[in-house]
């Protein structure tokens, strides 16, 4: 039962990790940047929604459409000031770009607030507890188990039935040649900034009701966890994101459930270290060999 | 004569150095400078160990590593074990940590080594968490509330460490293996067909950046009277990094000055931590964006003066300036 639980546990934790990671894998999918700031857009989501609830007294649904929505507008600036002017530039320079947006934000938000935590509302949902077969699944965590399969099914809808998904799919196949199609290429990256950073401000949300404790540098550890779970997929793969998500969350549950709580996140780390190792391009990922 | 004329902005350099820490011992001795003043010196004395070490690795082999602070706080808490546990003089304790860290830096570089990249960035900046969280969980080095350490790091060590430090970076990249870390970095793949062995090379940068990475880590340790896991995070990484790539990817000069100057802002900036990490991050982002290779590129200090224009290609790689 013990194990049941925790997997229990584990499912709902990944959910969050996958709903982030999708953000990752798209926009690495599309212009192959591992954006570090995207951690961040999670913290700014968790604190959207945090204030809508305060301050506007929204309930759940609102409070979740707003910080997406906030979330969304954030990836897109980010993606025209910082990314769009390096799209040709060697990778280390995008990549410390992407570390510069990120403490950008995070020290933006310290400053703007203040560095103290806050304690997410806890009546945002109903908090009952279902006993089924021994094992105790709080009303919470079906909840954001619920809201991240209705996410994580949309984005599907998105990219394979859309107009905009199929750009998007064309456009991380071959930019050049989506360009030459007539696709508006620039337009489709920002959609694909947009997207995924609202996911992650959704991630934010439940991350806030789940742990209830907020505060500016939370984005950083589930940021990296997250791409540890797009990696373990194989990254620029939405099913691989999704799958890596829930792995993720029930290995460092396990490991939690033996007993070896401290070292829950380095378990994350260890993993990754594996992945790269023994299977770079992650669990749904091919082998592309490099040419000269 | 050829062979001073060669020879002879080494030689300077070396005199100046041991003049600069005359000046600088007599200062201190005489009580001129304060605490606040030695303590600003050696915090970035040990800065510029930490750029220059970091320059060998992301700057001249082109491996982009972001868990250098992972290296320090290995060589921080070998030495404090030595010196603190063991009873054993502080030189021991300074050279295990720098052989600590230069096995860190084997057992990340030799895995790593499939890996580019981003994905190598990532992998080091894991590598560093894995540091902080062991150190974290083993409660023989005190766990999240640290270690206390002696005070033991004076201006000699100090300046011993950095010359050493730089003279070692100097001149292993202009030699052989420094020529051949550069071609790695240029086009790992042409370097590779070139016939050189780019999976021994790449090691050996890890390993001697982590090596004085870990030295630093030492003469760290025993300034500061406490270490403690949470001052090893990646955000320590980050501001190492900061260094390289304001100074220049590809410039040891360009990191020291960056090292330098930044540790003399964020000195002022004491009291605002906040506003001094929006200012690194705006910088930091600008730079990127109108000037990718950093402020000084790959040509180094020394290239501005006339009398090097003899001995053209000393350290300035002929100012192309591709990284990774």
């Amino acid at each position: 039962m013990e194990l049941i639980q925790q997997l229990v546990n584990g499912i709902s934790l990944g959910s969050i990790y996958a709903l982030i990671a999708l953000g990752y894998t798209m926009v690495y999918g599309i212009v192959r940047l591992i954006n570090f700031a995207h951690g961040d857009v999670f913290m700014v989501g968790s604190f959207v929604g945090f204030y809508a609830v305060t301050m506007l007294g929204v309930g759940f649904v609102p409070a979740l459409l707003l910080a997406m929505a906030a979330c969304a507008v954030l990836g897109m600036i980010i993606e025209r000031i910082a990314y769009k002017p390096l799209r040709n530039a060697a990778r280390i320079a995008v990549l410390i770009t992407a570390i510069g947006v990120s403490l950008l934000i995070e020290y933006v938000t310290i400053y703007l607030r203040g560095a103290q935590p806050e304690a997410y509302p806890s009546t945002l949902l109903p908090d009952r507890n279902l006993e089924l077969f021994g094992v105790v699944i709080s009303s919470q965590s079906l909840f954001i188990l619920g809201t991240s399969l209705v996410l994580m099914v949309l984005l599907q809808f998105i990219v394979h039935r859309t107009k905009i998904g199929k750009a998007m799919r064309a456009v991380s196949h071959d930019a050049e040649a989506a360009r030459l199609m007539g696709i508006n290429v620039d337009n489709t990256i920002s959609a694909t900034f947009a997207i995924g950073s609202a996911l992650a401000g959704a991630a934010g949300v439940i991350f806030g009701i789940y742990y209830t404790k907020i505060e500016p540098l939370m984005g950083i550890l589930p940021g990296l966890k997250a791409f540890v779970a797009a990696v373990l997929g194989g990254i620029g793969i939405i099913p691989g994101a999704m799958v890596g998500g829930l792995l993720l969350g029930v290995i460092e549950s396990l490991v939690s459930g033996l007993g070896y709580s401290l070292w829950r996140d380095g378990a994350a780390f260890v993993i990754l270290i594996l992945i790269l190792i023994f299977r770079p391009a992650g669990l749904f990922g091919k082998n592309v060999r490099e040419k000269v | 004569m050829a062979t001073w004329k060669r020879t002879r902005g080494f030689w300077v350099s070396v005199i100046l150095a041991f003049a600069f820490f005359a000046v600088v011992e007599w200062l201190i001795a005489s009580g001129t400078l304060n605490v606040f003043y030695v303590n600003t010196l050696f915090f970035m004395a040990i800065n510029v160990m930490l750029a220059a070490s970091l320059h060998l690795i992301i700057g001249i082999t082109g491996q982009f590593s972001i868990g250098h602070a992972g290296f320090f706080a290995v060589g921080a808490y070998a030495s404090a074990v030595m010196t603190m546990k063991l009873q054993l003089p502080f030189a021991v304790g300074v050279l295990t940590a720098g052989v600590a860290a230069a096995l860190a830096g084997l057992i990340i570089g030799v895995p790593s080594l499939r890996l580019k990249g981003d994905y190598l960035a990532i992998a080091t900046l894991g590598f560093g968490e894995i540091v902080r969280i062991a150190l974290l969980n083993i409660d023989y080095v005190g766990g999240a509330s640290g270690m206390t350490v002696t005070h033991m790091t004076t201006w000699p060590w100090v300046f011993a460490c950095l010359f050493v430090t730089i003279l070692v970076i100097a001149n292993f990249t202009n030699s052989t293996h420094g020529r051949a870390c550069i071609s790695i970095r240029e086009d790992e793949i042409a370097a590779d067909a070139m016939g050189i062995n780019t999976t021994y090379y790449k090691v050996a940068a890890f390993a001697i950046g982590s090596f004085f990475a870990g030295i630093a880590g030492a003469l760290y340790a025993h300034h500061f009277y406490i270490i403690q896991p949470s001052n090893f995070g990646f955000l320590k990484s980050f501001d190492i990094l900061i260094f390289v790539v304001l100074g220049g990817l590809g410039s040891l000069s360009g990191a020291v000055v960056a090292a330098v100057l930044l540790t003399i802002v964020s000195t002022f900036l004491q009291n605002y931590p906040e506003t001094r990490m929006i200012i690194y991050s705006i910088v930091l982002i600008l730079v990127m964006l109108y000037r990718p290779t950093g402020l000084m590129g790959t040509k180094e200090l020394s290239s501005l003066f006339k009398w090097r224009k003899a001995a053209q290609g000393g350290m300035n790689h002929g100012g192309k300036n591709t990284v990774a």
